[in-house]
């Protein structure tokens, strides 16, 4: 039997209702702590707006700027969370947004409260998440996506001497083996999926970006020596318990490359489960935005990767823009359009270039997981019309992470979309779904202080 | 397009459809299950997936009993994935009145022939500890669950194994007449029609008074052990017969996954198949008053459904009055999963010309021609 079940049986499981509701009321309400967050909670509260920013996370920061506060003043990050500090925009950390239980209320859970979190205005930086592609053996232990492996080496996992696969697609492979090759990694090969020809035209498409130029430099100096492949990708890992070595193909052929860590990223997709439940218009996989970052739903505002994946500058922008729309700061905000577009240039650069090419999609055998939460097969999924059907028939992406990692791949391997979302759009207690947020509150608690 | 020639063609791939498509099939006939979408994707998604004995009515009682046994029968054919369970249902008793009510329910079902046993307060504490101490409760030990959607397709794939087509994704425009006719320009021509398309078969017979009754349900985690049997509030037959209003009740379920369903609510004239957070939020905290630990269990999904209620809470099961050729096979509101293979065969008993092992006469639609004959 389970722990739950012994704990269960114990008299002090059966208390009920654990965990107390703490109410707030913002004139703006930022969901989302990376870049676009932070710079949209800051623009509206330097506009002496009453502003409160919530993140699932423990600390602010995103995952781009994931221990952002342990950086060096001096940083893009640190001076983001020092304006918004400096202008005591509330903050609530270690809280998932999961239902919205009436019209401009959203529920938060944490880990020993309900937030009840009333707005005037909303904006939604949501960010984005990994794409995992099924392959045989994807699913044993040390095959990690490239971000995961990235934020747990920097809360604390030993990577030094560690031999490191990584494979997928986009600007952040090299970002990240550079990262890990600092703390000591060995970089065995990166694999982009994207030939050299696509990779050349987002390198001219950057010649306007002289930032992005300086980057690319850098990584390339952190990265000399380490053997980059395009047009391959990793096609199997194989060990017994834990990672043994993947085999990559690469000009048609394959080879083995023993590796402690294989890391995986077939690029990013928009979380757009929030969004989707507030009836955003979505188009494209991306949230729709006019040119204030408002969505198709009144009072609500979306900035960063859920509007299209566009890295840090583009989200930090957007944010900046919706920040001041939310508080009626129209003329400011218009003067940050161009450099708006700029960045946006490079967002379908980005989109062109590691497109991913159809051969993945053969990638997994009949016997591949494409579900992990429930361990569903590639051979059972292939003969449904819609994901609703295979859901319903095989429980492909009903586990507990509610096909958030099965949903992008299906999507890719089979042309299937999520047509619903419902509450709660993540795993809460039941308590917390029970929270009743009905009738007229007559006081709402006071806003939090700044430093929390 | 023509669809051809069938002998019979079963509107709705629900459990309801796929059980008569099943019992014709058997029978030799030839067989066509046309759906706007998918199989099992309706109520049959939805619903908990109970098979329970119900005692509302007498004609209630024999057609759950009579399916009942039909499942049995079927049990040892059923794959893996349809969970078959017989877990049982206890009828919890909260206080003294709803105890005098588990004695007079288990004399009923005892009379015929139905295992049940009487639970005091602490044999139920010790069959299920989760729950907060009660007055006690009915064990209804030849209960079961099952995951429908599964066994649908199962009853289905039993139907084409004996020649029956199986039409998905275009809804069906018109039917009667002996014919069916979709959305895609297909056209059915068979000696009968059968009208098993749930909450949406008034849509396809005008004048069918099926009501859409919406329910929400929610899914835990994976908590093996976490409860044993089907658990229902002997209160919610109070509930679940209140025709007019919304309700909530205590009513969770044990899945083999070992996650938990927790139900049920109640509501008409709710059409918009959105989660009602107020309705979610009564109906948990009445589970949590039952089961105080389910408050901390962490649920991955909700989800609402429609139920095809009818006026006197029996389905609809035979020929439709004006039309030779249209038989019914709905109305079955929360029901469906238990009464789907004894509908099968009272159809096709009724299409045969065969006497049938229940009486019929409760379930004939033409009982409802004669309340509009004699009310309006």
């Amino acid at each position: 039997m389970s722990a739950v079940v012994e704990r269960c049986a114990r008299q002090e499981w059966k208390s009920g209702p654990m965990s107390r509701e703490v109410c707030h009321q913002f004139e703006v309400l930022v969901v989302g702590g990376g870049p676009a967050g932070l710079a949209a909670a800051a623009r509206a509260a330097e506009a002496s707006a009453t502003v409160g920013i919530v993140d699932d996370n423990p600390k602010l920061g995103g995952q781009i700027w994931r221990g952002a506060d342990q950086d060096a003043a001096g940083s893009d990050a640190s001076m983001w969370l020092a304006r918004l500090k400096a202008r005591g925009v509330a903050v609530i950390c270690g809280a998932s947004v999961f239902d919205l239980p009436r019209p401009r209320v959203l529920l938060a859970e944490a880990e020993t409260a309900v937030h009840v979190l009333a707005y005037s205005k909303l904006i939604l930086a949501t960010g984005a998440r990994e794409r995992f592609l099924p392959f045989l053996g994807w699913t044993l232990q040390n095959v990690i996506g490239v971000g995961g492996l990235q934020a747990m080496v920097k809360s604390g996992l030993p990577i030094r001497g560690r031999r490191v696969v990584i494979s997928g697609t986009g600007p952040l492979l090299p970002a990240v083996a550079a990262h890990l090759r600092e703390r000591g990694a060995e970089i065995m090969v990166i694999c982009e999926q994207a030939s050299w020809t696509n990779l050349l035209g987002f390198g001219c498409s950057l010649l306007q970006q002289p930032g992005k130029i300086r980057q690319g430099l850098r990584l390339s100096r952190q990265l000399a020596g380490v053997k980059f492949l395009t047009n391959a990708w990793v096609v199997s890992a194989h060990g017994g318990t834990a990672l043994e070595y993947a085999v990559i193909r690469s000009k048609g052929e394959t080879k083995a490359i023993p590796c402690d860590y294989l890391a995986c990223g077939f690029h990013l997709v928009p979380n757009l489960e929030l969004p989707m439940l507030l009836g955003c218009r979505i188009r494209n996989g991306c949230v729709e935005v006019d040119d204030l970052q408002q969505t198709a739903v009144p009072n609500i505002l979306c900035a960063g990767e859920p509007t299209g994946v566009g890295g840090v500058e583009l989200s930090i922008v957007e944010g900046e823009i919706a920040g001041l729309a939310a508080v009626g700061r129209v003329d400011e905000a218009k003067r940050r359009f161009r450099e708006r577009a700029k960045h946006r240039a490079f967002a379908h650069a980005l989109d062109h270039a590691f497109r991913l090419r159809h051969e993945l999609s053969s990638l997994p055998s009949p016997d591949t997981v494409v579900c992990r939460c429930e361990d569903v097969r590639y051979s059972r999924l292939d003969r449904y019309a819609s994901w609703r059907s295979a859901k319903l028939h095989t429980r492909c992406g009903m586990g507990p992470c509610q096909g958030r990692v099965c949903g992008p791949a299906v999507q890719f391997l089979f042309n299937w979309n999520s047509e619903s979302v419902r509450p709660p759009i993540l795993p809460v207690r039941v308590e917390s779904l029970a929270v009743s947020a009905s009738g007229p509150r007559s006081e709402y608690a006071e806003v939090l202080g700044g430093s929390k | 397009m023509n669809g051809g020639r069938h002998d019979v063609v079963v509107v709705g791939a629900g459990i309801v459809g796929a059980a008569c498509a099943y019992e014709f099939a058997r029978r030799g006939l030839r067989v066509a299950i046309v759906d706007r979408e998918m199989v099992g994707g309706g109520a049959t998604a939805a619903g908990m997936g109970h098979i329970v004995v119900m005692d509302d009515s007498e004609a209630q009682f024999a057609l759950t009993r009579y399916s009942q046994t039909l499942w049995q029968d079927l049990r040892s054919e059923l794959p893996t994935d349809v969970e078959y369970d017989r877990c049982g249902t206890i009828w919890v008793a909260a206080d003294d009145e709803e105890m005098a009510e588990v004695r007079s329910k288990h004399e009923y079902y005892g009379k015929r022939g139905v295992p049940t046993e009487v639970l005091d307060s602490p044999s139920l504490q010790r069959l299920e500890p989760n729950l907060r101490p009660m007055a006690g409760g009915l064990l209804v030990s030849e209960d079961a669950v099952l995951y429908a959607p599964c066994a649908a397709r199962f009853l289905i794939e039993r139907a084409q194994e004996h020649g029956a087509d199986l039409i998905l994704g275009s809804p069906v425009t018109q039917m009667g007449q002996g014919k069916a006719e979709l959305a895609d320009g297909s056209r059915f021509t068979a000696k009968f029609v059968v009208n098993a398309a749930g909450a949406c078969s008034p849509q396809l017979t005008p004048g069918l008074e099926v009501r859409k009754r919406k329910g929400h349900l929610v899914i835990t985690d994976r908590y093996p052990g976490f409860i044993r049997h089907q658990l229902v509030e002997l209160g919610y037959l109070k509930s679940a017969s209140a025709l007019h209003k919304d309700s909530v009740a205590f009513n969770v379920q044990p899945r083999r996954t070992g996650q938990v369903l927790i139900g049920s609510s109640r509501q008409y004239g709710a059409e918009h198949e959105e989660v009602d957070h107020e309705i979610l939020s009564r109906m948990l905290t009445r589970a949590e008053e039952y089961m105080p630990g389910l408050a901390q269990v962490s649920s991955i999904r909700a989800w609402t459904g429609f139920r095809a209620a009818t006026p006197d809470k029996l389905p609809l099961i035979g020929p439709w009055p004006g039309d030779e050729s249209l038989f019914l096979a709905t109305g079955h509101e929360g029901l469906g999963i238990t009464t789907s293979l004894a509908t099968g065969v009272l159809l096709a008993d009724q299409i045969a010309g065969r006497k049938s092992q229940i009486a019929i006469d409760p379930y004939l639609p033409s009982r409802m021609a004669e309340v509009v004959a004699h009310g309006k």
